[in-house]
């Protein structure tokens, strides 16, 4: 079978008239929105792409990282300063940064299930690890420490060292999010994939019928962290900076577990549908809070949404809808 | 130049010590929450900030000294962790790993932001004489407040110790933590017990707020900070094991101290977290955790 038809295999053909229209319809959108609907549909699409990468680590094969930002903050950090210190273009660097995030992600990998740490322990053992980074970063004068590394802001269109206005970042996340989709449902219609689930569920059965459950879980951690530090990549060179501060706190990791969480976690669509619905409301709340001119109000309404939707739709929001809409994916 | 290196290395000690034993109450709250419930609360350092931010108003707009408001807040934070287990976390009991981490998130959002809401970003602290007060033993010079702190920390502790050996809600809790179906099945109110137990660990960790805002002033964005704090700790020591959690903050805290002394002190969460990845993949039940658990 071609790849095509192994990807399509099975789904109902309204599915892909959908998603078709979909695709169509992000790729014209830039002509349809203005700046501010753009810069949302960006962070959409940022949010759903990291999401789908953290997916395959929790969603798939259930392991919990809260120190997704390592991985980000990593790529970014190498893109970046071979760029500031070298001029080597992103589309370079943006390998050695992908090196470097997967050798990160497997000792982080290793050392959690080598020493088979699970749930709550290697949540901790991934934030350790990404807050030991931080502090190491604070003081590397190489990345520019604690005071931070800048790129030179640019809005001329230079397609080979990414820089550009936001129409390119755009186009650059769409890609990526959309290259996500695709290589998350290969992996999940796969051997490994099925692997991953047989894992996520029992761990111990799994191994016991012969799955190699280290190997897998070092595959789940090293495709994650990969797919992560291409995010860090390009959120480096969109926002022209970058400070340990930032790029590796807790809030950044648990940013990242968001989306998925709240729109049905091991779904393909539950990070994106997620991401629509947590950027949907960050910036309603954002208007809303300006009527009131009070400090972290934002974040209280922010924090109401997520108590209602975890205590309302704890498998998250996509497996209902799509059960509203007549879809069929539920959380496998 | 050896003596003088020593003694202050001395006195780095005894005062990571001092603030080590306010960091063991507020983690023995974490601790007896995941103990008992298996729920792991990721607004710990949340609910101590707020703890903070209670005995500063108290301080400020009442003029009563946070050791004066401790029980006054630990009272308060008893009744409101019992109820917001009774309503919020109750059916969260069991769930998966990431929907109960989702609740507390958000939970910490609301009062992070809420005390950032009503005090605003500004460092708040309060100004008390026994702050410029300390106590000499030869040597050695301790702050009259940190002295205070811990001592006070450690008979809060020693309550706390009593309670879950000697009174009966103390020994049932511990029964249901041990066996929950078995302490069903002989007729004890599981359900009243853990919120109960709730309202314990956040007693605890408001009456560890008190304490802490006569250490240093308090900020909202402290409070990511602490949960870390408390889960290295715990982790350390030993996740549902009281000693564990006292002697956990003890070493923390002396280790932070050396390490501000020896290192920078920006690098003094840096050993902490050193600390937590050794004992985790040698020793991951903790230093004072049963195995096999």
């Amino acid at each position: 079978m071609s790849l095509l038809a192994r990807l399509t295999d099975g789904v109902p053909a309204r599915s892909l008239w959908g998603l078709g229209l979909l695709l169509v319809l992000l790729l014209v959108a830039p002509a349809l929105l203005g700046k501010y609907g753009l810069s949302v549909l960006i962070l959409v699409l940022y949010f759903a792409y990291v999401g789908q990468a953290w997916n395959i680590m929790m969603g798939f094969a259930g392991q919990l990282s809260l120190g997704h930002a390592l991985y980000a903050g990593v790529g970014g950090y190498i893109a970046a300063g071979l760029f500031f210190h070298y001029g080597i273009g992103p589309w370079a660097g943006v390998f050695v940064a992908v090196l470097a995030a997967s050798v990160a992600g497997s000792i982080v990998g290793y050392l959690g299930f080598r020493f088979s740490l699970a749930g709550v322990y290697f949540a901790l053992l991934t934030i350790a690890f990404s807050e030991f980074t931080r502090i190491a970063f604070d003081h590397w004068g190489w990345v520019g420490g604690s005071g931070g590394l800048f790129l030179k802001v640019d809005a001329t269109v230079d397609i080979p060292n990414l820089r550009g206005g936001p129409l390119l970042f755009y186009y650059v996340i769409l890609a990526l999010a959309v290259g996500a989709f695709v290589v998350c449902r290969v992996l999940l219609e796969s051997r490994l994939g099925r692997y991953w689930l047989a894992i996520r569920e029992d761990p111990e059965a799994a191994q016991a019928v012969g799955v190699p459950v280290l190997r897998c879980k070092m595959i789940a951690v090293v495709i994650s962290a990969a797919m992560t530090s291409l995010a860090g990549v390009w959120n480096a060179f969109y926002y022209n900076n970058l400070f340990p501060e930032t790029a590796f706190a807790m809030g950044r990791s648990i940013e990242f577990t968001l989306a998925p969480i709240i729109g049905g976690l091991g779904t393909l669509f539950g990070p994106i549908v997620g991401a629509v619905v947590l950027t949907g409301l960050g910036e309603i709340f954002t208007d809303l809070s300006e009527l009131f001119h009070v400090s972290g109000l934002k974040q209280i309404f922010y924090g109401l949404a997520l108590l209602v939707i975890v205590m309302y739709r704890p498998a998250g929001v996509w497996p209902w809808l799509a059960e509203r809409l007549g879809f069929a994916e539920k959380r496998r | 130049m050896t003596a003088d290196f020593f003694l202050s290395l001395a006195q780095a000690i005894s005062k990571g010590l001092l603030t080590g034993m306010v960091y063991g109450l507020m983690a023995l709250g974490l601790s007896v929450i995941f103990g008992v419930m298996r729920v792991v609360n990721f607004a710990h350092g949340e609910i101590m900030v707020v703890g903070m931010y209670l005995a500063w108003m108290g301080f400020e707009y009442l003029q009563v000294s946070p050791m004066l408001s401790l029980p006054v807040i630990a009272a308060m934070f008893f009744v409101a962790g019992y109820a917001l287990q009774r309503t919020v976390i109750s059916p969260f009991i069991g769930r998966p790993e990431h929907q109960q981490f989702l609740l507390l998130l958000a939970i910490a959002i609301l009062l992070v932001n809420a005390c950032l809401a009503i005090a605003g970003p500004d460092a708040r602290g309060v100004q008390m004489d026994s702050q410029f007060e300390s106590y000499e033993l030869g040597p050695f010079v301790f702050d009259a407040v940190r002295v205070h702190a811990a001592v006070t920390a450690v008979v809060i502790a020693g309550l706390l110790w009593l309670f879950f050996t000697r009174t009966r809600t103390g020994k049932s809790i511990r029964a249901a933590a041990d066996n929950n179906l078995g302490a069903l099945v002989v007729g004890l109110d599981v359900r009243q017990l853990y919120a109960f137990t709730f309202g314990v660990g956040a007693a605890c960790v408001g009456a560890a707020g008190a304490l802490m805002i006569t250490i240093i002033p308090v900020t909202p964005f402290l409070a990511a900070e602490y949960t870390l704090l408390a889960f290295v700790i715990v982790i350390v020591g030993g996740l549902g094991s009281m000693t564990g959690a006292l002697a956990g903050g003890l070493l923390i805290g002396v280790s932070e101290a050396v390490a501000g002394l020896l290192l920078q002190p920006s690098l003094k969460s840096m050993v902490s977290f050193g600390i937590l990845i050794l004992v985790l993949l040698l020793r991951p039940q903790g230093l004072f955790g049963k195995s096999g658990t």
